[in-house]
């Protein structure tokens, strides 16, 4: 179960590019940046052993990381699928038809909104946050990248792309 | 010619090049003061004179909050806020993408004048793939132009900026929480006073602008005093981006002179959806109080006019809802966003949103009574003024404004358990 994360070389120079950004006894700013590195690099969540690596490699306790860690939401603390698909339907997406949009992936994927597909292909996040493209709404983001103007044909071509990959 | 500030680089090839920007008079106010070495209280006396104000909400003077940073000296700092959320509001990703020079020139100009040897735009997380690399590159552009740095020009002005990304958290957004949040801490507001231009940042005196606010600096500097201010109407000064969304043909950013009637904000947007009638907008993003249709259409879009009739211009998220739209469905599910959102941190906040959403939740389920409607009432006028940011007005607005203008749906919705509309 533990087993001990090691922060490599190349983790360890993105990390001290973050760093290098804040006065030098202020690493502790360099902890929400790191996490989003270290998360990328374990297949898009953080474990309690990269807690208490970059608590080591940073100097901060791990309480203070594992606080922010659990306070934003783009940072899972469980295994989530490869590829995160977020369907805003705040408001200005919902008068858009944000809702249908989402059942229907829901419906395709064969899973609910929080949940991951049985093949790990697909994590659909439980997004509340308005993800500010309101112009192109009804929208979502995929592994962070923006898909405006949705209708039901174009979000079955993008998951099929995404599929070949 | 049709005059703007912020978004004069979208329509162009490269927009978000070093090029674009300096074919366009870019970094030319920057280059003036770096040479002349204005001096700073000139520069804080201009953006004062210009009467502009703050593009992310709350609309305070710019040049008044810079004024506020203690002439003593010592580390100072500047921060961008790019943590564009305020549901409704799109337009500082846009800035972001297409005019970062923009950003970059008012952040150098605002640092500048204020004493800042170190300026930080901090970023959504969610801008991670488009904005962020955008951002960067042209912070590298600038950096071998030595437009930024050490010995800027030759001169011996340093000033260093950087970008921050965040994680996913709305209330960062919040000046006091963003400051917490660089720091690397979990995002709750700070109590004020002390403000941030006294305590700010590591506890050094802080100026915190949002995006296209900074991004309006440089054309103010390179203008002639008076110009910004001739573009608007009094007390409204100059211009600004309003983000069009909702039941309208073409959804998009606009940078219209404040002041400008809604009407013809509505037909830049190409006017409702299927000649339907308009029914009610949220005209500064959601936590600003719903205004009905009607009476939106004979106002302009100036902070003095928007409050006249009961609301705020805000972030300038301009929500349109046509006659189909059931408000009992929108304010739910603006209350879960609130809901969602709330740090924790103080107790109305905390426990009031979450009554909030479920009552509505209730509601919505064909569980409600009318005295939920009162319940829902006296929630929301309990959180209001009573934490330490403003997230809990955000929250308890809405549902009051809503209550107001459409009681009668929400009582038809909890007598007949469906909605009026559809």
């Amino acid at each position: 179960m533990s087993q001990e994360f090691i922060i490599n070389e190349e983790l360890a120079g993105l990390i001290n590019d973050v760093v290098k950004k804040f006065p030098l006894d202020k690493k502790r700013s360099a902890v929400i940046e790191s996490l989003l590195i270290l998360q990328h690099h374990n297949r898009g969540f953080i474990t309690k052993n990269i807690i208490k690596a970059l608590s080591d490699y940073l100097s901060v306790s791990e309480i203070d990381i594992y606080e922010v860690a659990t306070f934003y939401t783009m940072i899972n603390t469980v295994p989530v699928g490869k590829n995160v698909i977020a369907v805003c339907n705040n408001v200005s997406c919902m008068l858009r038809g944000s809702d249908q949009i989402l059942s229907y992936i829901e419906n395709k994927l064969k899973i609910k909104v929080g949940e991951s597909t049985s093949d790990n292909k697909f994590y659909l996040k439980d997004e509340i946050e308005c993800l500010a493209a309101c112009n192109g709404g009804p929208m979502m983001q995929i592994n962070h990248k923006n898909y405006e103007n949705l209708t039901l044909e174009k979000v079955d071509q993008i998951l099929e792309n995404i599929n070949d990959d | 010619m049709t005059i703007k500030l912020c978004t004069d680089t979208f329509d162009l090839k490269d927009p978000g090049s070093l090029k674009t920007y300096l074919d366009n008079n870019g970094y030319l106010a920057w280059k003036n003061i770096v040479k002349e070495q204005t001096p700073k209280s000139k520069i804080i006396e201009k953006i004062k004179d210009s009467g502009l104000r703050g593009k992310g909400g709350a609309g305070f003077l710019t040049g008044l909050k810079w004024s506020f940073i203690p002439l003593m000296d010592g580390q100072k700092y500047l921060v961008c806020n790019s943590d564009e959320s305020e549901p409704g509001t799109c337009k500082d990703r846009d800035i972001l993408r297409y005019n970062p020079h923009a950003v970059i020139e008012g952040m150098l100009i605002a640092s500048y004048a204020i004493g800042a040897s170190v300026g930080y735009n901090y970023l959504r997380g969610e801008f991670m793939d488009e904005q962020w690399k955008v951002f960067n590159d042209a912070l590298s552009e600038a950096y071998e132009e030595k437009l930024i740095g050490e010995n800027i020009l030759s001169s011996n002005i340093t000033i260093d900026l950087h970008a921050l990304i965040g994680a996913g958290a709305y209330i960062v957004g919040e000046e006091t929480a963003m400051l917490e949040s660089i720091e690397g801490k979990r995002g709750m507001p700070r109590i004020k006073p002390p403000f941030p231009a006294i305590k700010g940042l590591y506890d050094k005196p802080t100026i915190i602008n949002n995006t296209e606010t900074l991004a309006s600096v440089p054309k103010i500097m390179l203008n002639e005093p008076g110009w910004y201010k001739s573009l608007g109407v009094d007390d409204s000064e100059g211009m600004k981006i309003f983000c069009m969304s909702g039941h309208i043909n073409n959804p998009g950013n606009f940078e219209i002179a404040l002041g400008t009637p809604f009407s013809d904000l509505l037909d830049l947007a190409g006017g409702i959806f299927n000649q339907k009638n308009i029914k009610a907008v949220i005209p500064g993003g959601s936590s600003v109080p719903v205004v009905k249709g009607e009476v939106m259409m004979k106002v302009n879009m100036d902070y003095d006019s928007i409050t006249e009739v009961g609301s705020m211009l805000g972030s300038g998220g301009v929500i349109v809802m046509d006659e189909s739209t059931c408000m009992v469905s929108v304010l739910h599910r603006i209350s879960r966003f609130y809901y969602s959102e709330s740090c924790g941190q103080c107790t109305p906040c905390r426990e009031g949103t979450g009554w909030l959403y479920k009552i509505l939740t209730n509601i919505i389920s064909g569980n409600g009574t009318q005295n939920d409607l009162h319940q829902l009432e006296r929630i929301a006028t309990q959180i209001e003024g009573h934490c330490i940011c403003a997230l809990g007005d955000a929250a308890a607005m809405p549902v009051r404004s809503f209550l107001k203008n459409f009681w009668s749906e929400f009582e038809y919705y909890v007598d007949k358990k469906e909605s009026m509309v559809s």
